[in-house]
């Protein structure tokens, strides 16, 4: 069996002394794992850093197996990005995030699409922290745990809706927030589509959200975390905000 | 007819087991390194046996950077010729190693022992880095230079020092990344090529 795709590096392990096991995120075929020749060596290196868009050719005897890529580099996105320190710190995180919440062989074409929009604008600092917080509101749409923002889980209204119910996932206003507002979540304007404009204390918002959601309906029924690299990823981002 | 381990001594096959758990040797190459170290006992094997036993009594970490060295601290940390107005930080003695080989710092190093990677569970309390601002905050130090592979691990973990480094009173520097001695253009990766753009300089 044998497919060719584009796809985004996760991931890469070593693998014995001179070869690695990467992880890569393809549109036509979900995070799929797979040997890498030579992955340890100095012509593989540059390529199999996360983040880095390649052209990846999969070959194994049978479906199942773990079998082996072929990869070319099409866009060195973290030899880009490696001086900045906010942009790759987001470069990690979304990765992280993608490696953790896939499932394996399962393809998911729209966070494929929507990952390449973040990983290509992660030099704009403008414009990717909120783009990260849509990646990720994205992604729990595409796996099944979608987010109910267009109204309020308490009175229904569509006006005035400020808060996220951490047990519905569900929207809730201002007026029916306000008893609980300690325990809800914030509910940025821009994740609801309302607004274009985000500023960074508004994507901080959104990826407490997110990640809130993605721990909870994602990672803990399977045992996991969110990533570390996400974590270092707010911590970093709150530093900038303050 | 092919030689099962039923056929070898258990000493010797102790010996091959042992060897083929070195970087670069599988069984069949410890097999001759083991039959090469046999017949050659006197000149190889005793003095390589007596070596090793006392390089694992000797060796150590010096307390000070973390190159492996007999003494403590190291020869590089104790060699008053050295600038110790500059530390060079490096993942692993290889790269310590490298760097001395290419005669490149005459300073002294300090040796992280690893990278922060969040994928296999490296964080910064794994890494030596409390004694590395320990010595940055050392009055007569000047200068840290970031000597950190040009990966995103690698990255992540200077810009995470550079973080915990910026109360002290030292510059901070980084190798910087381009074009290699005897390197073509045509040859080189693109991200290579993107970063030795970026960090062009005045001809």
């Amino acid at each position: 069996m044998q497919f060719a795709d584009e796809a985004v590096v996760l991931s890469a392990r070593p693998h014995g002394e001179a070869h690695a096991v990467v992880e890569l995120f393809t549109p036509a075929h979900g995070r799929w794992a797979g040997l890498v020749y030579g992955g340890q060596g100095r012509r593989m290196q540059p390529v199999l850093q996360p983040g880095n868009g390649v052209r990846a050719e999969w070959k194994g005897r049978l479906s199942d197996s773990l079998g082996h890529f072929s990869l070319e580099l099409v866009n060195a996105r973290a030899a880009a990005l490696m001086q900045e320190r906010l942009s790759l710190a987001g470069l990690s995180a979304a990765c992280a995030v993608a490696a953790a919440c896939l499932p394996e062989r399962e393809a998911h074409a729209r966070a494929y699409h929507a990952m390449s929009v973040l990983l290509d604008n992660l030099d704009d600092a403008q414009v990717w922290p909120a783009l990260m917080a849509r990646w990720e509101l994205g992604l729990l749409a595409e796996l099944g745990f979608g987010l109910t923002l267009d109204r309020c889980a308490a009175t229904g209204t569509r006006e005035n809706l400020i808060y996220v119910s951490p047990r519905s996932a569900c929207a809730v206003s201002a007026e029916a927030g306000e008893p609980y507002k300690g325990k809800l979540l914030p509910l940025p304007a821009f994740l609801r589509g309302e607004s274009a404009e985000a500023s960074l204390a508004d994507a901080l918002d959104a990826l407490k959200t997110t990640g809130y959601f993605i721990e909870t309906r994602i990672l803990h029924p399977a045992g996991r975390q969110l990533p570390e690299a996400r974590a270092r990823l707010l911590e970093l981002l709150a530093k900038t905000n303050n | 007819m092919p030689t099962g381990k039923g056929q070898i001594g258990p000493e010797l096959q102790r010996l091959i087991d042992l060897l083929a758990k070195l970087p670069g040797l599988g069984p069949r190459s410890a097999k001759r390194a083991a039959l090469y170290l046999l017949k050659k006992r006197e000149p190889v094997m005793r003095p390589l046996a007596y070596a090793l036993a006392e390089a694992a009594d000797k060796v150590a970490a010096c307390s000070t950077c973390g190159n492996w060295d007999s003494i403590d601290p190291c020869a590089i940390c104790a060699d008053a010729e050295r600038d110790g107005s500059v530390i060079c930080v490096v993942q692993d003695v290889g790269d310590l190693w490298a760097l001395e080989r290419a005669g490149a710092h005459r300073g002294l190093y300090h040796v992280l022992g690893g990278l922060l990677s969040p994928l296999d569970g490296v964080g910064p309390d794994d890494l030596n880095i409390g004694r590395l601002v320990e010595r940055a905050r050392a009055e007569s130090v000047k200068e840290v230079v970031l000597a950190l592979p040009a990966t995103v691990d690698g990255q992540s973990t200077a810009h995470y020092l550079s973080e915990h480094l910026a109360g002290c009173a030292v510059a901070l520097t980084r190798l910087s990344q381009g074009v290699p001695v005897g390197g073509e253009l045509d040859y080189l990766d693109e991200g290579t090529l993107a970063a030795a753009m970026k960090t062009r300089r005045p001809a």
